[in-house]
Protein backbone atom coordinates (compact mmCIF):
# COMPACT_ATOMS: atom_id res chain seq x y z
CA UNK A 1 0.00 0.00 0.00
CA UNK A 2 2.64 2.26 0.86
CA UNK A 3 6.05 2.58 -0.89
CA UNK A 4 8.26 1.68 2.00
CA UNK A 5 11.58 1.61 -0.39
CA UNK A 6 11.29 5.25 -1.31
CA UNK A 7 10.68 6.64 2.14
CA UNK A 8 14.02 4.92 3.46
CA UNK A 9 16.52 5.71 1.00
CA UNK A 10 15.81 9.28 1.66
CA UNK A 11 19.22 10.86 2.94
CA UNK A 12 19.62 12.20 6.84
CA UNK A 13 16.19 10.70 7.35
CA UNK A 14 17.73 8.36 10.34
CA UNK A 15 16.65 10.10 13.15
CA UNK A 16 13.55 11.35 11.43
CA UNK A 17 12.31 7.69 10.57
CA UNK A 18 12.61 6.53 14.49
CA UNK A 19 10.35 9.38 15.84
CA UNK A 20 8.23 8.47 12.79
CA UNK A 21 7.87 4.95 11.40
CA UNK A 22 8.35 3.93 8.14
CA UNK A 23 5.20 3.61 6.03
CA UNK A 24 3.93 6.67 7.49
CA UNK A 25 5.56 8.89 5.09
CA UNK A 26 5.70 9.33 1.28
CA UNK A 27 7.19 12.49 0.53
CA UNK A 28 4.01 13.36 -1.26
CA UNK A 29 2.21 15.94 0.86
CA UNK A 30 1.71 18.43 -1.90
CA UNK A 31 -0.70 16.75 -4.08
CA UNK A 32 -2.77 17.42 -0.52
CA UNK A 33 -2.41 21.65 -0.91
CA UNK A 34 -3.53 21.07 -5.00
CA UNK A 35 -6.47 19.08 -4.11
CA UNK A 36 -7.68 22.07 -1.41
CA UNK A 37 -6.82 25.00 -3.73
CA UNK A 38 -8.55 23.16 -6.93
CA UNK A 39 -11.96 23.04 -4.08
CA UNK A 40 -11.46 26.29 -3.38
CA UNK A 41 -11.51 27.58 -6.46
CA UNK A 42 -15.46 26.60 -6.15
CA UNK A 43 -15.86 27.94 -2.65
CA UNK A 44 -13.55 31.29 -3.24
CA UNK A 45 -16.34 33.09 -1.01
CA UNK A 46 -15.80 31.14 1.90
CA UNK A 47 -12.78 31.94 1.80
CA UNK A 48 -12.31 35.48 1.17
CA UNK A 49 -15.17 36.28 3.73
CA UNK A 50 -12.74 34.86 6.15
CA UNK A 51 -10.49 38.03 5.34
CA UNK A 52 -13.60 40.29 7.10
CA UNK A 53 -14.09 38.99 10.22
CA UNK A 54 -10.75 39.86 11.98
CA UNK A 55 -10.89 43.61 10.21
CA UNK A 56 -14.77 43.62 11.86
CA UNK A 57 -13.14 43.27 15.29
CA UNK A 58 -10.51 45.64 14.76
CA UNK A 59 -12.70 48.30 13.49
CA UNK A 60 -14.98 47.88 16.57
CA UNK A 61 -12.09 47.34 19.31
CA UNK A 62 -10.18 50.17 18.10
CA UNK A 63 -12.48 52.52 17.48
CA UNK A 64 -15.52 51.87 19.54
CA UNK A 65 -14.12 50.42 23.17
CA UNK A 66 -10.58 52.38 22.51
CA UNK A 67 -12.67 55.56 23.16
CA UNK A 68 -13.74 54.04 26.66
CA UNK A 69 -10.37 53.68 27.20
CA UNK A 70 -7.18 56.13 26.90
CA UNK A 71 -4.01 54.53 27.28
CA UNK A 72 -3.03 50.56 28.11
CA UNK A 73 0.37 49.19 29.54
CA UNK A 74 1.50 47.48 26.46
CA UNK A 75 5.45 45.50 26.90
CA UNK A 76 8.14 46.77 28.80
CA UNK A 77 5.30 48.61 30.74
CA UNK A 78 5.36 50.99 27.82
CA UNK A 79 1.86 52.96 27.40
CA UNK A 80 0.15 52.21 24.44
CA UNK A 81 -3.52 53.73 22.37
CA UNK A 82 -5.92 50.67 22.70
CA UNK A 83 -6.13 50.06 19.18
CA UNK A 84 -2.44 50.05 18.67
CA UNK A 85 -2.33 47.44 21.98
CA UNK A 86 -5.65 45.64 20.95
CA UNK A 87 -4.47 44.94 17.10
CA UNK A 88 -1.14 42.28 17.46
CA UNK A 89 -3.74 40.20 19.89
CA UNK A 90 -6.47 40.27 17.38
CA UNK A 91 -4.36 39.16 14.78
CA UNK A 92 -2.79 36.46 17.25
CA UNK A 93 -6.48 35.53 18.17
CA UNK A 94 -7.22 35.36 14.45
CA UNK A 95 -4.41 33.25 13.61
CA UNK A 96 -5.46 30.36 16.36
CA UNK A 97 -9.33 30.59 15.40
CA UNK A 98 -8.25 29.92 11.76
CA UNK A 99 -6.16 27.20 12.60
CA UNK A 100 -7.89 25.45 14.83
CA UNK A 101 -11.31 25.46 13.28
CA UNK A 102 -9.58 24.19 9.92
CA UNK A 103 -8.02 21.96 11.68
CA UNK A 104 -10.96 20.28 13.26
CA UNK A 105 -13.74 20.92 11.54
CA UNK A 106 -12.66 20.80 8.14
CA UNK A 107 -10.79 17.97 8.82
CA UNK A 108 -13.29 16.00 10.79
CA UNK A 109 -15.69 16.16 8.02
CA UNK A 110 -13.18 14.93 5.31
CA UNK A 111 -12.57 12.37 7.91
CA UNK A 112 -15.48 10.72 8.82
CA UNK A 113 -18.05 12.49 6.26
CA UNK A 114 -16.11 12.57 3.15
CA UNK A 115 -13.77 9.30 3.99
CA UNK A 116 -11.69 11.49 2.04
CA UNK A 117 -8.42 10.13 3.92
CA UNK A 118 -9.43 6.65 3.07
CA UNK A 119 -9.68 7.50 0.04
CA UNK A 120 -5.86 9.09 -0.52
CA UNK A 121 -4.66 5.83 1.28
CA UNK A 122 -5.62 4.17 -1.31
CA UNK A 123 -3.27 6.01 -2.96
CA UNK A 124 0.80 6.02 -2.27
CA UNK A 125 0.31 8.34 0.35
CA UNK A 126 0.70 7.89 4.21
CA UNK A 127 -0.67 9.37 7.38
CA UNK A 128 2.08 11.44 7.90
CA UNK A 129 1.72 12.88 3.91
CA UNK A 130 -1.89 13.73 4.91
CA UNK A 131 -1.54 15.79 8.60
CA UNK A 132 1.55 17.48 6.82
CA UNK A 133 -0.38 18.74 3.62
CA UNK A 134 -4.07 19.29 5.52
CA UNK A 135 -1.83 21.77 8.00
CA UNK A 136 0.53 23.61 4.73
CA UNK A 137 -2.54 24.12 3.64
CA UNK A 138 -4.33 25.60 6.91
CA UNK A 139 -0.92 27.64 6.94
CA UNK A 140 -0.66 29.09 3.51
CA UNK A 141 -4.66 29.83 4.17
CA UNK A 142 -3.79 32.00 7.36
CA UNK A 143 -1.17 33.50 5.95
CA UNK A 144 -2.96 34.88 3.39
CA UNK A 145 -5.66 36.20 6.19
CA UNK A 146 -2.54 37.41 8.22
CA UNK A 147 -0.70 39.25 5.64
CA UNK A 148 -4.04 41.23 4.62
CA UNK A 149 -4.40 41.78 8.82
CA UNK A 150 -1.48 43.83 9.41
CA UNK A 151 -1.46 45.74 5.92
CA UNK A 152 -4.92 46.97 7.42
CA UNK A 153 -2.64 47.02 10.36
CA UNK A 154 -0.19 49.38 8.50
CA UNK A 155 -2.55 51.29 6.86
CA UNK A 156 -5.06 52.68 9.99
CA UNK A 157 -1.22 53.42 11.60
CA UNK A 158 -1.23 50.70 14.27
CA UNK A 159 2.48 49.33 13.22
CA UNK A 160 4.95 51.19 14.60
CA UNK A 161 8.05 49.54 13.62
CA UNK A 162 9.97 47.83 11.09
CA UNK A 163 10.45 44.33 13.98
CA UNK A 164 6.64 44.03 12.23
CA UNK A 165 8.26 42.39 9.26
CA UNK A 166 8.93 39.52 11.43
CA UNK A 167 5.21 38.98 12.52
CA UNK A 168 3.88 37.52 9.35
CA UNK A 169 6.26 34.55 9.67
CA UNK A 170 5.68 34.45 13.83
CA UNK A 171 1.32 34.28 12.91
CA UNK A 172 2.78 31.54 10.33
CA UNK A 173 4.40 29.82 13.86
CA UNK A 174 1.85 30.28 16.09
CA UNK A 175 -0.70 29.24 13.58
CA UNK A 176 1.42 25.67 12.82
CA UNK A 177 1.74 25.19 16.24
CA UNK A 178 -2.42 25.06 16.56
CA UNK A 179 -2.71 23.31 13.35
CA UNK A 180 -0.88 20.43 14.96
CA UNK A 181 -1.80 20.17 18.04
CA UNK A 182 -5.93 20.75 16.54
CA UNK A 183 -5.16 17.80 14.50
CA UNK A 184 -4.05 15.59 16.99
CA UNK A 185 -7.10 16.59 19.19
CA UNK A 186 -9.09 15.59 15.98
CA UNK A 187 -8.01 12.17 15.89
CA UNK A 188 -9.99 11.53 19.68
CA UNK A 189 -13.19 12.71 18.72
CA UNK A 190 -16.19 10.66 18.03
CA UNK A 191 -19.14 13.00 17.17
CA UNK A 192 -19.85 16.51 16.37
CA UNK A 193 -20.96 16.95 20.25
CA UNK A 194 -17.28 16.99 21.26
CA UNK A 195 -16.46 19.68 18.74
CA UNK A 196 -18.20 22.02 22.44
CA UNK A 197 -15.02 21.17 23.87
CA UNK A 198 -12.83 22.85 21.28
CA UNK A 199 -14.90 25.89 22.37
CA UNK A 200 -14.09 25.13 26.02
CA UNK A 201 -10.54 25.23 25.27
CA UNK A 202 -10.44 28.70 22.30
CA UNK A 203 -12.98 30.53 23.98
CA UNK A 204 -11.31 30.95 27.51
CA UNK A 205 -7.67 31.46 25.59
CA UNK A 206 -9.17 34.01 23.25
CA UNK A 207 -10.82 36.09 26.03
CA UNK A 208 -8.04 35.45 28.71
CA UNK A 209 -4.54 36.23 27.08
CA UNK A 210 -4.01 39.39 27.65
CA UNK A 211 -6.05 39.82 24.53
CA UNK A 212 -8.62 43.12 25.78
CA UNK A 213 -6.45 43.29 28.50
CA UNK A 214 -3.31 43.74 29.90
CA UNK A 215 -1.65 40.59 32.52
CA UNK A 216 -1.64 43.35 35.47
CA UNK A 217 -4.93 43.49 35.59
CA UNK A 218 -5.34 40.00 36.86
CA UNK A 219 -4.63 38.69 40.67
CA UNK A 220 -0.38 37.22 40.90
CA UNK A 221 -1.67 33.78 40.84
CA UNK A 222 -3.98 34.27 37.69
CA UNK A 223 -0.86 35.88 36.02
CA UNK A 224 0.81 32.58 36.32
CA UNK A 225 -1.73 30.62 35.11
CA UNK A 226 -2.21 33.19 32.28
CA UNK A 227 1.16 32.83 31.44
CA UNK A 228 1.60 29.25 30.69
CA UNK A 229 -1.19 29.26 27.96
CA UNK A 230 -0.60 29.06 24.46
CA UNK A 231 -2.12 32.18 23.10
CA UNK A 232 -0.90 34.39 25.61
CA UNK A 233 2.85 33.93 24.17
CA UNK A 234 1.50 34.17 20.45
CA UNK A 235 0.14 37.76 21.58
CA UNK A 236 3.68 38.72 23.73
CA UNK A 237 5.43 38.26 20.32
CA UNK A 238 3.50 39.77 18.01
CA UNK A 239 2.43 42.54 20.55
CA UNK A 240 6.52 42.94 20.62
CA UNK A 241 6.95 43.28 17.23
CA UNK A 242 4.25 44.89 15.82
CA UNK A 243 5.08 47.76 18.52
CA UNK A 244 8.78 47.56 18.29
CA UNK A 245 9.32 46.33 21.72
CA UNK A 246 11.64 42.67 21.07
CA UNK A 247 13.02 41.16 23.83
CA UNK A 248 14.60 37.71 24.62
CA UNK A 249 11.98 36.00 26.43
CA UNK A 250 10.79 36.03 22.24
CA UNK A 251 13.10 33.10 21.84
CA UNK A 252 11.00 31.63 24.43
CA UNK A 253 7.70 32.26 23.06
CA UNK A 254 9.45 30.17 19.95
CA UNK A 255 10.07 27.79 21.79
CA UNK A 256 7.00 26.95 23.21
CA UNK A 257 5.40 27.32 19.59
CA UNK A 258 8.36 24.46 18.37
CA UNK A 259 7.40 21.85 21.67
CA UNK A 260 3.72 22.41 20.77
CA UNK A 261 4.34 21.66 16.88
CA UNK A 262 6.11 18.90 17.33
CA UNK A 263 4.14 17.19 19.85
CA UNK A 264 0.78 17.54 17.61
CA UNK A 265 2.54 16.49 14.71
CA UNK A 266 3.76 13.52 16.02
CA UNK A 267 0.12 12.77 17.80
CA UNK A 268 -1.46 13.44 15.00
CA UNK A 269 0.50 11.20 12.26
CA UNK A 270 0.34 8.24 14.78
CA UNK A 271 -3.49 8.47 15.06
CA UNK A 272 -4.16 8.90 11.96
CA UNK A 273 -2.35 5.77 11.31
CA UNK A 274 -3.70 3.69 14.01
CA UNK A 275 -7.04 5.03 12.33
CA UNK A 276 -6.69 4.79 9.22
CA UNK A 277 -3.85 1.78 8.33
CA UNK A 278 -5.72 -0.77 10.88
CA UNK B 1 -56.79 27.21 8.24
CA UNK B 2 -54.37 24.73 8.90
CA UNK B 3 -57.45 22.01 9.57
CA UNK B 4 -56.47 18.17 10.13
CA UNK B 5 -58.33 16.08 7.97
CA UNK B 6 -59.12 13.53 11.18
CA UNK B 7 -60.46 11.00 8.64
CA UNK B 8 -57.25 10.13 7.95
CA UNK B 9 -56.12 8.58 11.09
CA UNK B 10 -59.07 8.41 13.07
CA UNK B 11 -57.20 10.77 15.81
CA UNK B 12 -58.27 14.12 16.09
CA UNK B 13 -55.13 16.44 17.43
CA UNK B 14 -55.67 20.12 17.90
CA UNK B 15 -53.47 22.37 16.74
CA UNK B 16 -51.43 23.33 19.65
CA UNK B 17 -51.06 20.38 20.15
CA UNK B 18 -50.21 19.14 17.45
CA UNK B 19 -47.02 21.83 17.62
CA UNK B 20 -46.15 20.80 21.32
CA UNK B 21 -45.97 17.27 19.74
CA UNK B 22 -43.32 18.44 17.53
CA UNK B 23 -42.02 20.45 20.33
CA UNK B 24 -42.15 16.98 22.64
CA UNK B 25 -39.82 15.06 19.86
CA UNK B 26 -37.08 18.24 20.28
CA UNK B 27 -37.34 18.28 23.98
CA UNK B 28 -36.41 14.26 23.94
CA UNK B 29 -33.65 14.78 21.57
CA UNK B 30 -32.21 17.54 24.11
CA UNK B 31 -32.66 15.68 27.25
CA UNK B 32 -29.63 13.23 25.70
CA UNK B 33 -28.08 15.63 24.10
CA UNK B 34 -27.93 19.06 26.63
CA UNK B 35 -24.28 19.21 27.02
CA UNK B 36 -23.12 19.57 23.73
CA UNK B 37 -24.75 22.98 24.01
CA UNK B 38 -24.02 23.92 27.48
CA UNK B 39 -20.87 25.61 26.86
CA UNK B 40 -21.87 27.72 23.50
CA UNK B 41 -25.67 28.64 25.51
CA UNK B 42 -24.57 29.02 29.07
CA UNK B 43 -20.58 29.09 29.53
CA UNK B 44 -19.89 31.33 26.75
CA UNK B 45 -22.28 34.91 28.17
CA UNK B 46 -20.75 33.99 31.47
CA UNK B 47 -17.07 34.13 29.98
CA UNK B 48 -17.59 36.81 28.06
CA UNK B 49 -19.12 38.78 30.78
CA UNK B 50 -16.03 37.92 32.98
CA UNK B 51 -13.42 38.72 30.43
CA UNK B 52 -14.88 42.14 29.27
CA UNK B 53 -16.93 43.46 32.16
CA UNK B 54 -14.16 42.80 34.43
CA UNK B 55 -10.97 42.63 32.76
CA UNK B 56 -11.36 45.22 30.09
CA UNK B 57 -13.94 47.56 31.85
CA UNK B 58 -11.03 47.16 34.63
CA UNK B 59 -9.50 49.49 32.40
CA UNK B 60 -12.55 51.83 31.75
CA UNK B 61 -13.68 54.89 34.05
CA UNK B 62 -17.62 54.86 34.85
CA UNK B 63 -18.79 58.00 33.09
CA UNK B 64 -21.05 59.48 30.95
CA UNK B 65 -20.63 57.00 28.02
CA UNK B 66 -21.06 54.21 30.64
CA UNK B 67 -24.90 56.07 32.57
CA UNK B 68 -22.32 56.05 35.41
CA UNK B 69 -22.37 52.78 35.83
CA UNK B 70 -19.46 50.47 36.23
CA UNK B 71 -18.54 48.95 32.75
CA UNK B 72 -19.36 45.49 34.07
CA UNK B 73 -23.13 46.83 35.34
CA UNK B 74 -23.29 48.64 31.85
CA UNK B 75 -22.36 45.86 29.88
CA UNK B 76 -24.52 42.99 31.61
CA UNK B 77 -27.75 43.55 30.49
CA UNK B 78 -26.43 44.06 27.13
CA UNK B 79 -24.78 41.06 26.98
CA UNK B 80 -27.71 39.22 27.67
CA UNK B 81 -29.94 40.30 24.37
CA UNK B 82 -26.33 39.72 22.17
CA UNK B 83 -26.08 36.26 23.85
CA UNK B 84 -29.52 35.54 23.12
CA UNK B 85 -29.42 36.78 19.51
CA UNK B 86 -26.72 34.58 18.99
CA UNK B 87 -28.01 31.70 20.32
CA UNK B 88 -31.48 32.13 18.52
CA UNK B 89 -29.48 32.75 14.90
CA UNK B 90 -27.30 29.12 15.79
CA UNK B 91 -30.90 27.50 16.91
CA UNK B 92 -32.37 28.78 13.22
CA UNK B 93 -29.90 27.65 11.42
CA UNK B 94 -28.24 23.87 11.45
CA UNK B 95 -30.73 22.33 13.61
CA UNK B 96 -33.91 23.40 11.03
CA UNK B 97 -31.58 22.23 8.18
CA UNK B 98 -30.85 19.13 9.80
CA UNK B 99 -34.04 18.39 9.87
CA UNK B 100 -35.03 19.05 6.21
CA UNK B 101 -31.47 17.29 4.82
CA UNK B 102 -29.40 15.03 7.33
CA UNK B 103 -31.72 13.95 9.82
CA UNK B 104 -34.80 14.78 7.96
CA UNK B 105 -36.84 14.81 11.22
CA UNK B 106 -39.37 17.01 9.38
CA UNK B 107 -40.29 15.05 6.72
CA UNK B 108 -41.23 12.50 9.46
CA UNK B 109 -43.58 14.36 10.97
CA UNK B 110 -44.75 15.54 8.19
CA UNK B 111 -46.35 12.32 7.11
CA UNK B 112 -48.74 12.39 10.62
CA UNK B 113 -51.42 14.83 10.92
CA UNK B 114 -49.19 17.73 11.53
CA UNK B 115 -49.01 20.21 8.59
CA UNK B 116 -45.72 22.15 7.59
CA UNK B 117 -46.76 25.46 9.27
CA UNK B 118 -47.04 23.61 12.26
CA UNK B 119 -43.49 22.34 12.20
CA UNK B 120 -42.61 25.93 11.65
CA UNK B 121 -44.45 26.60 14.78
CA UNK B 122 -43.06 24.27 16.59
CA UNK B 123 -39.27 24.91 15.60
CA UNK B 124 -40.07 28.50 16.89
CA UNK B 125 -41.44 27.22 20.16
CA UNK B 126 -38.88 25.32 21.04
CA UNK B 127 -36.05 27.99 20.12
CA UNK B 128 -38.28 30.03 22.43
CA UNK B 129 -37.55 27.69 25.35
CA UNK B 130 -34.49 27.36 24.65
CA UNK B 131 -33.60 31.24 24.88
CA UNK B 132 -36.01 31.58 28.03
CA UNK B 133 -33.97 28.83 29.95
CA UNK B 134 -30.69 30.16 28.65
CA UNK B 135 -31.51 33.88 29.42
CA UNK B 136 -32.34 32.80 33.14
CA UNK B 137 -29.31 30.97 33.82
CA UNK B 138 -27.19 34.00 32.43
CA UNK B 139 -29.35 36.52 34.65
CA UNK B 140 -28.33 33.91 37.83
CA UNK B 141 -25.25 33.73 36.59
CA UNK B 142 -24.82 37.58 36.45
CA UNK B 143 -26.62 38.51 39.56
CA UNK B 144 -23.66 35.96 41.73
CA UNK B 145 -21.16 38.06 40.25
CA UNK B 146 -22.63 41.42 41.23
CA UNK B 147 -22.61 42.21 37.65
CA UNK B 148 -26.65 43.16 38.28
CA UNK B 149 -27.88 46.66 39.32
CA UNK B 150 -31.76 45.42 40.67
CA UNK B 151 -34.84 43.46 39.74
CA UNK B 152 -35.34 45.30 36.31
CA UNK B 153 -33.03 42.82 34.79
CA UNK B 154 -35.74 40.50 34.81
CA UNK B 155 -37.88 42.58 32.29
CA UNK B 156 -34.91 42.19 30.14
CA UNK B 157 -35.14 38.49 29.75
CA UNK B 158 -38.75 39.30 27.88
CA UNK B 159 -36.88 41.83 25.79
CA UNK B 160 -34.16 39.75 25.04
CA UNK B 161 -36.34 36.53 24.18
CA UNK B 162 -38.07 38.89 21.59
CA UNK B 163 -35.61 40.33 19.88
CA UNK B 164 -33.92 36.81 19.44
CA UNK B 165 -37.47 35.02 18.74
CA UNK B 166 -37.69 38.53 15.94
CA UNK B 167 -34.43 37.25 14.59
CA UNK B 168 -35.00 33.79 14.38
CA UNK B 169 -38.14 33.61 12.72
CA UNK B 170 -36.83 34.67 9.49
CA UNK B 171 -33.81 33.27 9.87
CA UNK B 172 -35.38 30.10 9.86
CA UNK B 173 -37.44 30.83 6.82
CA UNK B 174 -34.24 31.75 5.38
CA UNK B 175 -32.97 28.02 6.59
CA UNK B 176 -35.87 26.35 5.22
CA UNK B 177 -34.57 27.54 1.61
CA UNK B 178 -30.99 26.25 1.82
CA UNK B 179 -29.78 22.62 0.50
CA UNK B 180 -26.58 23.49 2.05
CA UNK B 181 -24.64 25.16 4.96
CA UNK B 182 -22.37 27.54 3.03
CA UNK B 183 -24.65 30.40 3.49
CA UNK B 184 -24.60 29.96 6.89
CA UNK B 185 -20.93 31.40 6.93
CA UNK B 186 -22.05 34.81 5.42
CA UNK B 187 -24.80 35.17 7.78
CA UNK B 188 -22.37 34.84 10.48
CA UNK B 189 -20.02 36.57 9.35
CA UNK B 190 -21.80 39.56 7.45
CA UNK B 191 -24.53 39.80 9.53
CA UNK B 192 -24.12 38.30 13.08
CA UNK B 193 -20.78 39.30 14.04
CA UNK B 194 -21.11 43.21 12.90
CA UNK B 195 -24.26 43.29 14.35
CA UNK B 196 -22.52 41.88 17.67
CA UNK B 197 -19.77 44.56 17.51
CA UNK B 198 -21.83 47.30 16.21
CA UNK B 199 -25.14 48.08 17.93
CA UNK B 200 -24.58 49.29 21.09
CA UNK B 201 -23.95 46.41 23.40
CA UNK B 202 -19.90 46.76 24.35
CA UNK B 203 -20.05 50.97 23.36
CA UNK B 204 -22.98 53.41 23.00
CA UNK B 205 -23.57 53.44 18.99
CA UNK B 206 -22.81 57.31 19.04
CA UNK B 207 -19.30 56.59 19.12
CA UNK B 208 -19.91 55.30 15.57
CA UNK B 209 -19.58 57.20 13.05
CA UNK B 210 -22.84 59.29 11.41
CA UNK B 211 -23.29 56.79 8.38
CA UNK B 212 -22.97 53.84 10.47
CA UNK B 213 -25.64 54.66 12.64
CA UNK B 214 -28.52 53.72 10.61
CA UNK B 215 -27.24 50.59 10.00
CA UNK B 216 -27.13 49.38 13.68
CA UNK B 217 -30.71 51.07 13.72
CA UNK B 218 -32.28 48.11 11.53
CA UNK B 219 -30.53 45.46 13.71
CA UNK B 220 -33.01 43.21 15.96
CA UNK B 221 -30.27 43.52 18.61
CA UNK B 222 -29.81 46.95 18.84
CA UNK B 223 -33.42 47.52 19.36
CA UNK B 224 -32.92 44.53 22.29
CA UNK B 225 -30.21 46.56 23.67
CA UNK B 226 -31.78 49.05 23.81
CA UNK B 227 -34.97 47.60 25.73
CA UNK B 228 -33.26 45.40 28.16
CA UNK B 229 -30.29 48.22 28.92
CA UNK B 230 -33.67 50.55 29.39
CA UNK B 231 -35.19 47.72 31.54
CA UNK B 232 -32.15 47.00 34.13
CA UNK B 233 -31.95 50.68 34.71
CA UNK B 234 -35.24 51.83 34.95
CA UNK B 235 -34.46 54.42 32.25
CA UNK B 236 -37.21 53.16 30.00
CA UNK B 237 -40.15 55.31 28.59
CA UNK B 238 -43.07 54.44 26.84
CA UNK B 239 -42.52 55.99 23.42
CA UNK B 240 -39.66 54.59 22.90
CA UNK B 241 -40.51 51.17 23.99
CA UNK B 242 -43.66 51.04 22.22
CA UNK B 243 -41.08 51.65 19.17
CA UNK B 244 -38.28 49.21 19.79
CA UNK B 245 -41.22 46.30 20.71
CA UNK B 246 -42.89 47.12 17.32
CA UNK B 247 -40.07 46.72 15.15
CA UNK B 248 -39.06 43.90 16.72
CA UNK B 249 -43.18 42.65 16.28
CA UNK B 250 -42.72 43.28 12.67
CA UNK B 251 -39.89 41.59 12.20
CA UNK B 252 -41.29 38.33 13.55
CA UNK B 253 -43.96 38.95 12.15
CA UNK B 254 -42.34 39.15 8.64
CA UNK B 255 -40.30 36.30 9.41
CA UNK B 256 -43.54 34.03 10.49
CA UNK B 257 -45.34 34.49 7.21
CA UNK B 258 -41.82 34.04 5.57
CA UNK B 259 -41.27 30.91 7.33
CA UNK B 260 -45.01 29.32 7.37
CA UNK B 261 -44.59 30.47 2.90
CA UNK B 262 -41.32 28.22 2.75
CA UNK B 263 -42.06 25.42 4.94
CA UNK B 264 -45.38 24.58 3.04
CA UNK B 265 -43.45 25.04 0.04
CA UNK B 266 -40.53 22.11 0.76
CA UNK B 267 -42.64 19.80 3.51
CA UNK B 268 -46.70 19.99 1.69
CA UNK B 269 -46.81 16.75 -0.51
Amino acid sequence: MVDKGSAEVRAGAGLFLRIVPPGLYAGRARVLVERSFMVYRRAWLSFVSGFFEPLFFLLSLGYGFGRLVTEVEGPGGQLLSYPVFVAPALLAASAMNGAVFDATYNIFFKFKYAKLYDAMLATPLGPLDIAIGEISWALLRGGMYSAAFLSVMLGMGLITSAWALLALPACLVVAFAFAAVGMAATTFMRSWQDFDLVQLVVLPLFLFSTTFYPLSVYPPVMQTVVTWTPLYHAIELLRGLTTGIPSWSMLGDLAYFAVMAAVGLVVAARRLGTLLLK
Amino acid sequence: MDAIPSRSTGVVVGPVRAVMLVVEKQWTWYRRNWRSTAISSFLQPVLFLLAMGFGFGSQVQPGAVTGGHSYLVYLAPALLVVTTVQNATWESTYPVLSSFIWQKSYWGAVVTPVTPAQIFYAQLTWIGLRLVSSALVYVAVAAALGAVGGPGVLLAVPFAVLAGLAFAAPVVAFSATRDGAEGFTGLFRFVVIPMTLFTGAFFPITQLPGWLRPVAWVTPMWHGVELARGAAFGTLRLVPALGHIGYLLVMGAVGVVLGRKYFRRRLAV
